[in-house]
């Protein structure tokens, strides 16, 4: 079993490999988050509008 | 009973199809964390180290998954597009623009992912090879078509617009999955080819599978989520609509 630090250093390719992991991480995690968003603000408006109209 | 009730394309209707998406994201989710979980522990645990590319090659466990997703997507997209030009149905126009963006997601995925191994073993983030060119141009494909149906107003004629775009598109998906064949390009040959069997270890093949699957129950999630807003947003003068949000006012 590696260490933790000779795990995370990825025998020197550190950057590369967590560069693409994280990047992709926080691409799914702002996806999610805009679309969390673009629901809330649209139930909202939807919200506001109702029974304004006959 | 009516026809309608019997129909197998009954939950094409985007009232019950809303329904039917709103109880299915749950499971996806919960598959989609439980296969990046398995996924993860096994290109960082189990998989080993490689002998020629050191550990830089476990960047290959989300690459090749997200270039899979990137041009599955895209067909998908296309899928449903050509339905709603054909059948004039308006849930495939809906799911069309709601894949468009998690689409385009991957393909960038793909692409930086690519940058980041192509440096440390080819010395370069990026050359103008066959593969890597098509891949950045479905990238603007998908960057088009979300373009152009943000563009029109009249969501009908959008939605008409983006089907052709996506339709004629289409043809760059064989060019990036050939392309390691047809033009001798820097990028390696398909890791995994349905012709012979696969050219890696069992643990690496059973690692990246698991990532696909991972991205695969992921774009189902927030596909579906994306096509509820948009179904909301595109009925919301109806009578179904008005009542869903009438229920939540109370």
């Amino acid at each position: 079993m590696k260490s933790a630090s000779e795990f995370f250093a990825m025998g020197g390719y550190a950057f590369y490999v967590w560069g693409s992991f994280g990047v992709t991480f926080v691409c799914l995690v702002a996806e999610v988050w805009l679309l969390q968003q673009r629901r809330a603000t649209l139930l909202k408006r939807l919200i506001a509008l109702h029974g304004r109209k006959g | 009973m009516a026809m309608r009730d019997l129909h197998i394309f009954r939950f094409a209707a985007p009232k019950l199809f809303y329904g039917l998406a709103g109880k299915m994201i749950p499971w996806f989710v919960v598959l989609a964390v439980l296969f990046t979980l398995a996924g993860l522990y096994v290109s960082f645990i189990v998989a080993p180290a490689d002998a020629q590319q050191g550990e830089a090659y476990r960047i290959i466990f989300i690459h090749v998954p997200a270039a899979w997703m990137s041009m599955f997507l895209y067909l998908l997209m296309a899928g449903y597009a050509g339905m709603s030009l054909v059948f004039k149905t308006r849930l495939s126009a809906m799911m069309a623009r709601s894949l468009a963006p998690t689409g385009a997601l991957f393909t960038f995925i793909a692409l930086w992912t690519g940058a980041l191994w192509g440096k440390p073993m080819w010395g370069a983030w990026w050359v103008w090879d066959a593969r890597l060119t098509s891949e950045l141009i479905l990238l603007f494909l998908y960057l088009g078509f979300l373009a152009l149906q943000a563009a029109i107003d009249d969501v009908q004629r959008a939605d008409k617009a983006g089907a052709i775009l996506a339709l004629v598109g289409a043809v760059n998906v064989p060019i990036i999955y050939f392309s390691v064949k047809w033009w001798n390009t820097l990028h390696q040959g398909a890791s995994v080819s349905m012709t012979k069997s696969p050219s890696m270890a069992a643990t690496m093949l059973t690692g990246m599978l698991l990532m696909a699957l991972a991205c695969w129950m992921y774009s189902i999630a927030v596909s579906l989520a994306r096509v509820r807003c948009e179904i909301l947003e595109r009925d919301r003068q109806t009578t179904w609509v008005n009542e869903l949000i009438g229920d939540m006012k109370k």
